[in-house]
This record gives structure tokens, C-alpha cells and sequence, in this order.
């Protein structure tokens, strides 16, 4: 049996598609089944799922994103739309605002509740435990309907972030 | 240490020791791990890989934790120890791909490995045998810990530890169990419960970790989430999951005993008996064989075998240990006739 693609030679990888329950069958030579399943893998992977999450996170000026790059690595916020990858860390700080949205859809969550390195818990600790005491704070602001206190609040806790995340 | 004795080594989670290793074959936690401010792997340049792969050798040389450990590059590797090393859940299909500037660091009992320059810096991993989470994640700690009094990893409070697929970003932990369920395939009860599993953000994957299918009656069980929770509340998690999982494999094994005992020991036995007198066998076939003889061995319907004499035979009647076993390449047709030959040698006595 000829090769379904390219006709030319012996097909030796059998392939069966389904799509929308339409089965397909496929009789490849070697050659053209490694360029397929390159295709196929190239259609849809983690990347795509990722991208498409990371489209959600707009809310934001087209324009915007296109510069957006980062200073370290040089990695932009379109190609990592399209590899689904992070450059380096300094591109966590670099695409923050479109990150905490995807890290939300993700996770369900954009807080580290886990250890720290060693080196950082000693100086940070005390920095840590004021954030956790306003986030408390805030909490309780919200349940009790106060909400002018509760805003007051969370722009202390952005305050706080900033600076923690500057260090 | 050098990497052909492992040939002779049991693998410290093929042991089939540990709670509920009746079910459990095995428990895994991987953290990744990268150095602050340096691009992640797949954006280095060579001289920033090797800047690496040095920075990570140092460390490990300054932890005495890990001072019996073997630290490896890949490319002195052919592609017969990396496969080798894979089956032996050392590393991963990924990290084999390309070798250029890996590195891959082994301790001798193989509890720990530490893959360097995969998708993130470090891949640190600890695998103990049964259901065993809580003792792995105490060893992985506390190499992370060491480890990081050496390294600058990348952090930031509010996220934790960053990584290069933001899947990972937070904890950078996994927690896997490998899961032996034939009672639960064979009442065909398992989508059901994999469909539950994952509906909780859990994920099931094969044998080989990510990208492979379930194969067989084995199941590797791993949560998806790494923010929000700290690591023992993940690990909580999947042992509560995990825990529900076993009760109900237990369950359905003696409703099989009690009301299908003859079918039962009908599988086990046509299973055993092909295994004992096959002359030619693949490796698809060996593992669905030796998954129900294993089930007759954890059932005591077969006596007089050792648990881990059955988990030792799923790893060396695999390619790349057939072919180290007889220290030549063997070609398919030559690997399906060695392995009927030791798996027939190792269940000769057996009755």
C-alpha cells in the first residue's frame, strides 16, 4: 500500500482520526508520519491551552501588549502567548498584570501559601505576617459590609505588595 | 557510583514495601526550582546553560546531604542509558530529547534525582516506595532547603517559587502515586472514578508521566494546583483522594473474591501460565500479564513469590534494561525472546 500523502512510498504507520465521530483512516510512509504527528503536535498542545487563557487576561489596550517585553530576557508578551512559556523570572514582574489574571484561571488563586527559601524567610518573615494581618483585616471588612474600610485596606495591602516586590 | 551498577540495584520504590503497597507501587514529589534573574531553560545560550549546570554541580558539593550523589552529563550518555534511566523513572522523556548542557544528579539507593536545565533549572524529585507522600516530601524539603542556602532561587512572596510554565508557579510541587487498580478496570468501574478525579483538579497519567496513557492497570495520580494551598495541604489532598481511591480498589477485589472467585483465579492463572511458558513476548504484553499476576500475588491466590520479585520483572523485562542486561543492542524480535527467557527463569519454581 502507497503512502496516503505522498503517494510515493511504502505506508507503514496507520493512523485513525475521529473527529465529531467521523473515523478517519490514514496510511502513512514514515516520512510523512513524522511530519504529521510534528502537525499534530504543532495543532494543540499546553501552549494553545495556555494562550488561550492568557487572551482572557486582557481587559487591556491592544497596543500595550504588543511592546510589551521584558528587560531581562528580552521574551515578549506575544511569544509568550504562543510558546506558553515564561523567559525568565524577571518576566513574572515585567507581564504581572496580565499574569495574575491567568494565574487565578489556573490555580484559582494568586497566593503563595508555601515555604520560602531559606535565605528569604529570616529577613521577610516579619513583612510576610503584616500582609496576613491586613488581608485578615480585609476580610472582615467585607463580611461586616464596611466597605469604604475594606477599599482603605486593600490599597494598604497593594502599598505593602509593591514595595515587597521591588525588594 | 558509576551508572551500570544500578543494573544490579533495586530501586528503593521497587521494593513493594510501605503502606498500602498492595495498591501503591509508588510516591513521588517533584519541586521545580530555578536561579533568580537568569533566563529559564529553553531561552539560554550555551554559555548560560553551562553557567548553570556549574552553579547547580557547586551546590550540590556543598551539601553534604547529597555528597554520595553521581552528578551526570548528559551527553556522556548514549541513548541506550538515557532510555535505561527513564524506565527507571530517573528522568524524563523531556529531559532526554536534547542533551545538550543537562545535567541529571542520582543518589545510590535511587530516592533522589535532580534533573538540571528540563523545563525549569532544577528538577529536584524523591520517590519512596507504597503510599508514601509525607516521608518523600520530608526528604525533598529538606534538600530544597540545603540547597537553596547555596542557590539564588527565583521568588517572590506573593507568588512563591517561579517557574518557566505557569501551571507550575507557587509550590513548583507534584505529588504523584502510582496506583495498581485491576479490580476496579475489570468491573469497569475505573472512568467513573477517573472522571472524578479529575473533576477535583487532580490528573491521571501513565506509567511514564506526563504525555503518557494509561497503560494497562496502572494509574499515576498527581494534583494540578500549585498556589493557593502550602505543600502539606496539597499532599493532605491527594492523600485523602488517594486514600478513597484504595478503599474502593479494596472493595471491588473482595466483591471479586467472594462472588466471581472463579473468573478471578481463571485471570490470574492463564496469566501466570503464559508468563511461565511463553517463548516470545512484547512488552505491552508483559505488563497486562504481570499486573494480574501481581493481583493473584497481593490476593495470596499465587504463593511462594515475592511482591517485588514481580515489580522487579516490570522494570528489567523493559527495552533499554534488556539490552543492558545483555550488554548489546537487541532488536525487537531479539528483546521479545530475551524477556519470555527471564521472565520464564525467574517463575520457574513458582507453582
Amino acid at each position: 500500500m502507497l503512502c496516503d500523502l505522498c503517494n510515493k512510498n511504502q505506508a507503514t504507520v496507520h493512523l485513525t482520526e475521529i473527529i465529531d465521530n467521523q473515523v478517519t483512516e490514514l496510511h502513512l510512509c514514515e516520512e510523512c508520519a513524522r511530519k504529521k504527528s510534528i502537525e499534530m503536535e504543532q495543532q494543540f498542545g499546553l501552549a494553545d491551552l495556555l494562550a488561550g487563557l492568557a487572551e482572557f487576561g486582557k481587559g487591556l489596550e491592544e497596543k500595550e501588549t504588543v511592546k510589551l517585553k521584558c528587560p531581562n530576557c528580552q521574551l515578549s508578551y506575544e511569544d509568550f502567548k504562543k510558546i506558553g512559556r515564561l523567559g525568565c523570572s524577571e518576566c513574572y514582574n515585567t507581564f504581572k498584570r496580565y499574569l495574575v489574571s491567568l494565574l487565578k484561571r489556573i490555580h484559582g488563586s494568586t497566593r503563595h501559601l508555601g515555604k520560602a527559601p531559606v535565605k528569604l524567610t529570616a529577613r521577610k518573615f516579619s513583612k510576610k505576617s503584616e500582609l496576613e494581618e491586613l488581608r485578615h483585616k480585609l476580610q472582615k471588612a467585607i463580611e461586616a459590609e464596611e466597605f469604604e474600610e475594606a477599599a482603605r485596606i486593600r490599597d494598604q495591602i497593594r502599598e505593602l505588595e509593591k514595595k515587597q516586590n521591588k525588594e | 557510583m558509576k551508572l551500570d551498577d544500578l543494573i544490579h540495584h533495586t530501586s528503593e520504590w521497587l521494593k513493594g514495601t510501605g503502606p498500602y503497597s498492595d495498591i501503591v507501587i509508588s510516591s513521588r514529589i517533584r519541586l521545580a526550582r530555578n536561579l533568580a534573574n537568569i533566563p529559564f531553560p529553553h531561552r539560554l545560550n550555551r554559555k548560560q546553560a553551562q553557567e548553570v549546570l556549574e552553579l547547580v554541580k557547586l551546590a550540590i558539593q556543598k551539601v553534604d546531604y547529597l555528597k554520595n550523589c553521581l552528578f551526570i552529563e548528559l551527553h556522556q550518555l548514549d541513548s541506550l542509558d538515557k532510555q535505561f534511566l527513564i524506565e527507571r523513572h530517573l528522568m524524563s522523556y523531556e529531559h532526554a530529547r536534547s542533551d545538550n548542557y543537562k545535567g541529571l544528579v542520582l543518589d545510590t539507593t535511587e530516592v533522589i534525582s535532580i534533573m538540571v536545565n528540563e523545563e525549569d533549572h532544577l528538577r529536584l524529585q524523591v520517590m519512596q516506595s507504597g503510599f508514601n507522600l509525607f516521608e518523600a516530601w520530608n526528604i525533598i524539603n529538606r534538600i530544597d532547603d540545603l540547597l537553596s542556602e547555596h542557590l539564588d532561587f527565583a521568588f517572590y512572596p506573593e507568588w512563591g517559587y517561579l517557574t518557566s510554565c505557569p501551571t507550575n508557579t507557587g509550590t513548583g510541587l507534584r505529588g504523584s502515586v502510582m496506583l495498581h487498580l485491576p479490580a476496579l478496570v475489570m468491573s469497569r468501574q475505573i472512568n467513573r472514578i477517573l472522571a472524578a478525579i479529575a473533576k477535583l483538579s487532580f490528573t491521571t497519567r501513565g506509567l511514564y508521566g506526563e504525555g503518557t496513557e494509561a497503560s494497562g492497570n496502572f494509574f499515576q495520580v498527581s494534583n494540578q494546583v500549585s498556589l493557593g494551598h502550602n505543600e502539606e495541604e496539597v499532599i493532605s489532598n491527594i492523600n485523602a483522594l488517594i486514600k478513597q481511591v484504595i478503599e474502593q480498589e479494596e472493595q471491588t477485589r473482595q466483591n471479586l473474591l467472594t462472588n466471581q472467585r472463579a473468573m478471578l483465579e481463571d485471570k490470574i492463572w492463564r496469566s501466570f501460565g503464559i508468563l511461565k511458558n511463553a517463548f516470545i513476548i512484547s512488552s505491552q504484553e508483559t505488563i497486562d500479564l504481570l499486573s494480574m499476576v501481581r493481583l493473584g500475588v497481593d490476593l495470596k491466590i499465587i504463593k511462594g513469590i515475592d511482591r517485588s520479585v514481580i515489580n522487579e520483572l516490570f522494570l528489567i523485562t523493559q527495552p533499554a534494561h534488556l539490552q543492558k542486561i545483555e550488554n548489546k543492542r537487541l532488536s525487537t524480535q531479539e528483546r521479545d525472546l530475551k524477556r519470555a527467557e527471564i521472565i520464564r527463569n525467574r517463575l520457574q519454581d513458582v507453582k
